[in-house]
């Protein structure tokens, strides 16, 4: 048993530290929000000269080669930082998915060009009946001559509006829940008959609705084996929950440092208000969970690099569940400890709330992950 | 004992419901349904129908111009209107200057607002809180010092629920800086908010909403006639108006209807081979918060009976009825979020008209309408006595126990 860090990793720790906050303060994210597409380029370049865009990509098509554990690493500190950029759509999601299931020669041309940050990745997994079921694809794929017409609906694709390039799921046979059937495609963003309706999620983060009518895609697009999409799609929801229990540990834990603080220089009837027994027991129950979560992201991380199928997939659903309700229950003792100003937009505290929230609506909230292991 | 409502009761319920059958304007309605926002002139409307009917002002006793109506009819009129749901009175003006006037104010006050407040003629909002002086509303540093017929009043005041509408704010300010204890030297003025010196500055919420503003004063001119009781005194005024609107506290009828819209949004979200409304751990949540609104709605009537008995006079108890009444809206808000799941991520303008489904985030009307109230919620624990200060209350006044 080892919980340290190497020295590499420790240096890789910093150094996005170091970025996030040099060039990610509350401010700077405000500004990154107001910019085309609701996120920076500019912070995007950042991140691919130094490196981070490259990390879980095979060396052999121009990545670092970096497991789970840098992956937290890099997630811990964008939650942090709030950060909006589509990390988790691009480099996590669609990443792993490349890395399972396309061939050499796409690797070949995507890794160098999301590395250099020139492309920009999503996946559209989910569709409105679907709710957290992944199998649940109502989207065709026909064969058709030497390539594919794809027809459907994806919603809530996180970057869904700016990616370059998405990763469609789309069932050629079986009933609307079969687990076999579905293959997986790369349709570039302009292709004809897709069009996609862009809003904003409750933390700031872009997403879009996608209606695809009669895409035709070459067979070069087809990711893996046809038909047999789901084991790609149900281990890129696994690196996913382990990013995203990495990503609220690095909200939680700013949260509880913000409220600290906090309770430390505000002062009401006549000194600080933490030295209030009552507000202090909320700040170590705030702790408390914070540790907690912390264990998860770490056993989320070392699972997903070391187990398989359905086992891996069950430890995953225990993280994203006590990550969910973790994060909630900090952000939500973070605002009542602020108070008003909890509430207010122009501080950050409530926008961590907001994103540790959405954290629990992604690939499956804190009771549905219950249900599902209970089941 | 005795837990039914007499007859007459019943039928007053009855009466009130179709009053607002008949008259909430259905676009109205259909916004409030989907806790969606609302413009001003929506809710000066609503208050005109109502006063009309002579039902603006629930709390008032006739002498004011109100219905003169019991505790128990002051209550049945709020939770009807919350589950209906209606537009509440506006809660600056009815529940709070208005009552202050009718107690505090001289003739002329009275002449020149009661009437005024009961139909929005003019817009009230709360000038307490400051940047200082939150919880600790007694230390409040906004200044008002007399020269001639005026007080120059300067500081600033935050939180002003709705201060972006409003016509006039009614605001402690500190008139004795060397009182001794520091709740002797404050005064409570109406100030015009058309007053030069005035300026109100927005402050968005976590929910996206722009409801909060912050009030700033720059020598601002306040006639002496504009303040309410002694010099001196505010802090009877200011306890009298938070220890006053205890009624409908609770809001048991808007997490009635925060159940209901969870349940309707359940009945729409497939599970398995049925929906979400008959999943048995759904369910059993709903069914765990409404066990436990039954007895909160038993005990918001048990404080009632012994205000109707002891001729109004506040109750600490009420402290029971806020902390338990936000928490369990925050928790219905909350199973309202998690039917809707992930479809609650979507985010709209908190004024955009409903759009059809093919047009909508996640191709959902009422998506970008669920976690704003989620959100909301959570400053309910904050304003109004934090759920820590009504424990102090809860601690201290009822139960006895010694101050830290």
């Amino acid at each position: 048993m080892n919980f340290d860090l190497s020295d590499e990793q420790r240096l890789l720790g910093d150094t996005i530290d170091r970025l996030i906050e040099r060039d990610y303060s509350f401010e700077q994210r405000g500004a990154c929000l107001q910019e085309a597409g609701g996120w920076s380029r500019r912070f995007w370049g950042l991140l691919a000269e130094q490196g981070f865009l490259a990390l879980p990509f095979d060396a052999a098509h121009g990545g670092l080669g970096y497991g789970p554990v840098e992956t937290m690493l890099v997630m811990e500190a964008l939650g942090r930082g709030l950060v909006v950029e589509p990390y988790l759509s691009t480099v996590v999601v669609a990443g792993s998915v490349l890395r399972t299931a396309a061939p050499d020669a796409v690797l070949d041309t995507l890794v160098p060009a999301i590395a250099s940050g020139e492309r920009v990745l999503t996946l559209a997994a989910f569709e409105k009946q679907a709710r957290y079921d992944l199998a649940a694809v109502a989207t065709t794929a026909r064969a058709d001559g030497d390539g594919f017409v794809l027809d459907g609906r994806k919603i809530l694709v996180p970057h869904g509006d700016s990616a370059d390039t998405i990763i469609i799921a789309a069932r050629e046979a079986g009933g609307p829940r079969d687990r076999d059937g579905i293959s997986l495609f790369l349709v570039d963003a302009d292709a004809a008959g897709l069009t996609r309706h862009g809003y904003r999620t409750q933390d700031g983060v872009p997403a879009a609705d996608l209606t695809l009518e009669q895409v035709r895609v070459g067979s070069g697009a087809l990711l893996g084996e046809q038909g047999r999409g789901l084991p790609a799609l149900e281990l890129a929801r696994d690196h996913a929950i382990a990013a995203l229990a990495a990503e609220a540990v690095g909200a939680m834990q700013a949260t509880l440092d913000m409220t600290v603080d906090y309770l430390g220089q505000r002062r009401q009837f006549g000194g600080p208000i933490g030295r209030f027994q009552a507000l202090q027991h909320r700040a170590a129950e705030m702790l408390i969970e914070v540790e907690q979560a912390r264990s998860m992201a770490i056993l989320g991380a070392l699972t997903v690099a070391e187990r398989e199928g359905e086992a891996r997939s069950r430890e995953l659903l225990a993280v994203k569940h006590r990550i969910g309700r973790s994060g909630r229950l900090v952000g939500e003792l973070a605002v009542q400890l602020h108070g008003g100003i909890g509430v207010s937009a122009e501080y950050a505290v409530g926008h961590y709330l907001r994103r540790l929230a959405m954290i629990d609506l992604s690939f499956g909230d804190s009771e549905h992950c219950l249900e599902a292991l209970a089941a | 004992m005795e837990l039914r409502f007499s007859e007459e009761e019943n039928a007053f319920r009855r009466e009130v419901r179709s009053f607002f059958e008949d008259h909430l304007p259905a676009r109205i309605h259909a916004r409030l349904l989907e806790h969606r926002s609302l413009a001003r002139e929506d809710i000066v409307t609503w208050q005109r129908t109502l006063n009309a009917r002579g039902w603006a002002t629930p709390s008032w006793p006739t002498e004011w111009g109100g219905p003169g109506w019991t505790p128990v009819q002051r209550y049945l009129f709020l939770d009807e209107l919350h589950q209906f749901p209606a537009p509440e009175p506006l809660s600056f003006n009815v529940s709070m200057i208005g009552p202050v006037i009718g107690t505090f104010g001289t003739d002329e006050q009275k002449a020149r607002f009661l009437a005024r407040i009961a139909n929005i003629d003019d817009w009230w909002c709360q000038g307490f809180s400051e940047p200082g002086a939150g919880s600790d509303l007694a230390a409040l540093s906004t200044t008002a010092v007399r020269d001639g017929d005026h007080y120059i009043v300067n500081g600033t005041k935050m939180w002003q629920g709705m201060g972006h509408r409003a016509d006039w704010m009614f605001a402690l300010v500190r008139t004795d800086p060397t009182a001794e204890k520091k709740q002797a030297g404050i005064s409570f003025l109406l100030i015009d908010m058309r007053t030069p010196g005035v300026t109100v500055q927005p402050i968005v919420t976590i929910d996206g909403r722009h409801e909060v503003n912050s009030v700033f004063l720059d020598d601002v001119r306040v006639p002496v006639a504009n303040r309410v009781h002694e010099e001196n005194r505010g802090w009877d005024v200011a306890k009298f108006l938070l220890g006053n609107e205890r009624t409908g506290i609770a809001r048991i009828g808007m997490s009635k209807h925060l159940l209901r819209r969870a349940r309707a949004i359940a009945a729409e979200v497939p599970l398995r081979d049925a929906t979400l409304a008959e999943d048995p751990a759904f369910r059993r949540r709903c069914a765990e918060i409404e066990a436990e609104l039954r007895a909160l709605e038993v005990t918001q009537l048990r404080v009632l009976a012994s205000q109707q008995a002891h001729s109004d006079k506040p109750d600490p108890r009420s402290s029971i009825l806020k902390v338990r009444g936000v928490e369990l809206r925050q928790a219905a808000a909350e199973l309202m979020m998690r039917a809707a799941g992930p479809l609650a991520a979507v985010a709209e303008d908190e004024f955009a008209e409903p759009q059809p489904a093919d047009e909508a985030g996640a191709g959902t009307p009422w998506a970008g309408t669920v976690s704003p109230v989620y959100f909301n919620l959570r400053a309910a624990s904050i304003y109004g006595g934090s759920t820590e200060v009504q424990k102090n209350i809860i601690a201290q006044t009822v139960l006895g126990l010694p101050r830290a």
